[in-house]
């Protein structure tokens, strides 16, 4: 394999201005007698080095340029530096709630390549931290090798639930059903292949390193990759579930900020209201074969159905109100916002953390002002997880569509039989009338 | 948080000299990296020799190269009987085992990890770790054993409630020690309290996993976990053989010793081996047949009729072979044919496990992962070929060979909602209309 080049020290073009410090400048005298016997000593050593130490050794990587365009920058010529800051988040932060509302406004199909488009920068935003880190920019096979893991994880998890979504439309393609029904093994054989290409590259001075870089993607590809999965999931249930989780997030992210804990919650349950009136939110994701596209309609469930509730005594007094319509799914979200405020934070926390640990500033600068798209979602990353298991716990039962599937995957006598028990069982419900030709 | 306290380094195995020079490197602080490269650069210390007594003794005349290979040799048919001891006492004991190898494994790895950034004094991350080992274990056990348990299950009322919220209560159990962990970030040591962290979740994604989809296997029925494993073991000793006395060209460059006279010779001999180890353990019903746990004798039974894969067919022999042997027909079990695919992956990908693990300990110039069993090193040097042949299998039984359960699909059936189900029934139902399996009379029965 080839050898570990002496390349420039550039390694991608948003941190062009500075190079990252040499390993040897920093550390001080016993290393010049280590570098001059460099080449005996395996780069393995220096770079083990850097883990045992304390964090107040390891150099900073320095901080990336500003990106800022110019026409923000002209229009606030005039301004002093501090205000000037101020108003760029404050712009870009406009900027991205709009956005944010006009993809809603495009539909799930768009939601969800925005999920995809996010999942993948974060993940590049954290495997250059890992390269700047262990700086094995170089390391000519690994870059390859984490995308090419991103691929293989994506194309699993895609194929495991999307393709339930899509059941009628692969029932008529003869390609898709060969991939849907050896799915798991054409992913395992794909991954496989990864790995096996890992253990090929391994080069003689830097096992070490390339170790740390393949724990570094897989860890990564856990965070990054299931929670935008089951992001994309809880946004199949309709898109309330993904709207009012992620706001209550940013909600709170920005009036923790200026107000403080309670003031958080308020507005959400409002917000609840509001979105629950609409077929367009509240109706799980389906896939129509006649129309060829996402639908969002059906008769909203009982969650999503104004009731009456009697309101405990000392609210009573409060409002003054014997009762108060609801939807229950405000109660749900009522749940979903305690969590955003109280563990969500601890997203937070770990990044800074990370942060720190790594000496940087910002996961990357793709947003001027707010740094990288990690940045952003750091707070996210546990909530999306939080949404999909309580909805498995508490809302619904198992994916219809998906007992669907597998119901058509069994031999045909199996299916007769099945077919049969549950015509007992509908009948006895009073679900299906017997005589009738249903 | 509490600093980090200047502890000795308390390595169990490791020899008096060089914890020395660890503790030095502790209480001469942080800008300690002349010791420090010096210990790095040292490989992590031998382990004591832990050969028992009774075989020193016994080995005492020979020579030390025919000494080492007496002990290995011992050691391996100690194991083997051990192995035959446990698939003797049943699937409830060979779970119990399992899950101790896990535990073992995990310690391991966790050790090493320990020692190559002297963080073993860092007070919470011991507690931490197993603490998500706990969490992880009980949510994989908690998704899979309680269908085979479901009558069990539903009868007893906690347990009950456990099954329904498990995975609220799976995650929040592990949401509690991810703030931990947070509460725990002390201000020098955030790097390495973050490597350690990404640490045990790699080890938690590759020991606990695999354990579990081995105890899969083995409710699939024995005979799934028990040939899988042997050809593993096979191919290991069939290719030292081979390579022992035909071994002339060096596979690749992690594994010097390993050669392709090796590698080709343990393939077929493991192809071999597959075919006649099936085609004995077809013929009993304890191994075949798929592990059920019975609610009246509330113990486990393996009883049944057994499947079409495992009746004995007759086969045709392709002319090429038939020339060879001189036979037109032979008689196999399906299973057979499947075996010989398993055989060719522990032969062909297997070693890249095992070369995974030597790349692993030549990264932290470790020899051994621990010192466990004499000879042999610790517990994940025996296991590491394993590691992908357990996915693999499972994999494979679920591509190839079972479909989707029957009685689990019923059951989900039953707590959709009436709309849903209604709506299953009839898109079944015009299924099956297509297929011809019905017609519109014969539904008024």
């Amino acid at each position: 394999m080839l050898e570990l080049r002496h390349r420039g020290s550039c390694p991608g073009p948003r941190e062009a201005v500075s190079p990252p410090p040499r390993e040897g400048e920093a550390a001080g005298g016993d290393h010049e007698t280590e570098s001059t016997s460099d080449k005996e000593t395996d780069i393995d050593d220096r770079y083990g080095d850097l883990d045992s130490r304390t964090d107040s050794d390891i150099p900073e990587i320095p901080p990336s340029s500003d990106r800022t365009p110019e026409i923000l920058k002209k229009a606030l010529s005039g301004l002093s530096s501090r205000w000037k800051n101020w108003w760029i988040r404050g712009i870009l932060t406009l900027t991205m709630i709009s956005l944010f509302f006009l993809i809603i406004y495009m539909g799930s199909f768009m939601l969800m390549l925005l999920v995809l488009g996010i999942q993948v920068k974060c993940f590049h935003e954290i495997i250059t931290i890992g390269y700047r880190v262990y700086h094995s920019y170089d390391l000519p096979w690994f870059r390859t090798l984490s995308w090419y893991f991103l691929l293989c994880v994506n194309y699993f998890f895609y194929g495991e639930t999307v393709a339930d979504y899509f059941a009628t439309f692969v029932q008529r393609e003869e390609q898709l059903q060969f991939l849907i029904r050896y799915h798991r093994f054409i992913s395992f054989a794909l991954y496989l292949a990864g790995f096996c290409m890992f253990v090929l590259s391994l080069v003689k001075k830097h096992y070490r390193l390339q170790f740390y870089m393949f724990a570094w993607t897989h860890v990564t590809l856990l965070i990054t990759v299931t929670q935008s999965h089951l992001v994309i999931q809880n946004l199949f249930e309709g898109m309330i579930w993904f709207l009012v989780p992620i706001s209550s997030v940013i909600c709170n992210d920005i009036t923790a900020y200026l107000f403080g804990f309670f003031f958080g919650r308020t507005p959400l349950i409002k917000a609840a209201y509001v979105l629950s009136k609409y077929q367009y939110f509240v109706c799980p994701v389906e896939y129509r074969s006649d129309v060829n596209s996402f639908v969002t309609e059906c008769e909203p469930s009982e969650l999503f159905q104004l009731q009456t509730y009697s309101l405990p005594p000392f609210l009573k007094a409060v409002l003054r109100q014997e009762r108060v319509s609801l939807y229950p799914f405000q109660i749900h979200s009522i749940a979903l916002s305690t969590f955003a405020s109280l563990i969500g934070p601890f997203g937070g926390f770990f990044a800074s953390g990370f942060k720190r640990a790594f000496k940087i500033k910002d996961f990357a600068n793709t947003i001027p002002g707010h740094g990288g798209i990690m940045d952003r979602f750091d707070c996210q990353y546990l909530m999306a997880t939080f949404v999909h298991v309580y909805i498995t716990s508490f809302i619904r039962g198992p994916n219809p569509s998906k007992v669907l599937q597998q119901l058509l995957v069994l031999q045909p006598e199996q299916q007769l039989n099945i077919y049969k028990t549950l015509k007992t069982h509908l009948i006895e419900k009073g679900i299906l009338q017997p005589a009738l030709k249903v | 948080m509490t600093e980090l306290r200047q502890r000795v380094a308390h390595e169990p195995d490791a020899p008096p000299e060089d914890k020395e020079s660890e503790s030095e490197a502790k209480v001469d602080g942080e800008t300690a990296s002349d010791s420090e490269s010096r210990a790095e650069s040292a490989p992590l210390p031998v382990s004591a020799d832990d050969t028992p007594e009774v075989l020193n003794r016994a080995l005492s005349n020979l020579s030390s190269r025919w000494k080492n290979w007496w002990v290995r040799g011992i050691l391996t048919l100690a194991m083997i009987a051990f192995f035959f001891i446990i698939i003797y006492l049943g699937p409830m004991v060979l779970m119990i085992i399992v899950m101790c190898v896990q535990i073992k494994c995990f310690h391991e790895i966790i050790t090493i990890g320990y020692n190559v950034y002297h963080s073993y004094d860092l007070p919470w991350f011991r507690t931490l770790s197993w603490y998500f080992l706990l969490c992880v274990n009980y949510f994989f056990y908690g998704e899979t054993v309680t269908d085979y348990f479901f009558t069990l299950v539903q009868r007893e009322e906690p347990l009950r409630i456990l099954s329904k919220y498990h995975r609220f209560i799976s995650f929040t159990l592990y949401l509690i020690g991810f703030c931990m962990f947070v509460l725990s970030l002390v201000k020098k040591h955030y790097r390495l309290q973050f490597y350690m962290f990404g640490w045990t979740h790699v080890t938690l994604l590759i020991v606990v996993t695999q354990s579990h989809l081995v105890i899969h296997n083995l409710f699939e029925g024995m005979i799934w976990f028990i040939v899988p494993i042997s050809c593993v073991i096979c191919n290991d000793i069939m290719a030292y053989m081979f390579g022992f006395f035909f071994g002339r060209t060096p596979l690749i460059k992690l594994s010097p010793k390993k050669t392709w006279e090796g590698f080709i010779g343990g393939f077929f001999a493991t192809v071999v081996f597959g075919l006649l180890l099936s085609y004995v353990m077809s013929g009993y019903r304890c191994f075949v047949c798929p592990v059920e746990y019975n609610n009246d004798t509330n113990s486990f039974t393996v009883d049944c009729e057994p499947s079409d894969l495992f009746r004995l067919q007759e086969y045709n022999i392709p002319g090429v072979i038939q020339s060879v042997i001189g036979w037109k027909t032979v008689r196999m079990y399906p299973f057979q044919i499947h075996s010989i695919a398993l055989s060719t992956f522990a032969s062909l990908i297997g070693p890249f496990g095992g070369f995974f693990a030597s790349g692993f300990k030549r990264a932290f110039k470790i020899k051994d992962f621990a010192n466990t069993i004499p000879g042999h090193g610790g517990i994940m040097d025996r296991f590491d070929c394993q590691y992908l042949m357990a996915t693999f299998v499972n994999v494979y039984i679920a591509s190839f060979i079972r479909g989707p359960n029957p009685s689990k699909l019923i059951q989900q059936f039953l707590t959709l909602r009436p709309d849903q189900q209604l709506h299953i029934f009839n898109t079944l139902r015009s299924h099956l209309i297509d297929k011809g399996m019905l017609t519109s009379t014969t539904e008024d029965e």
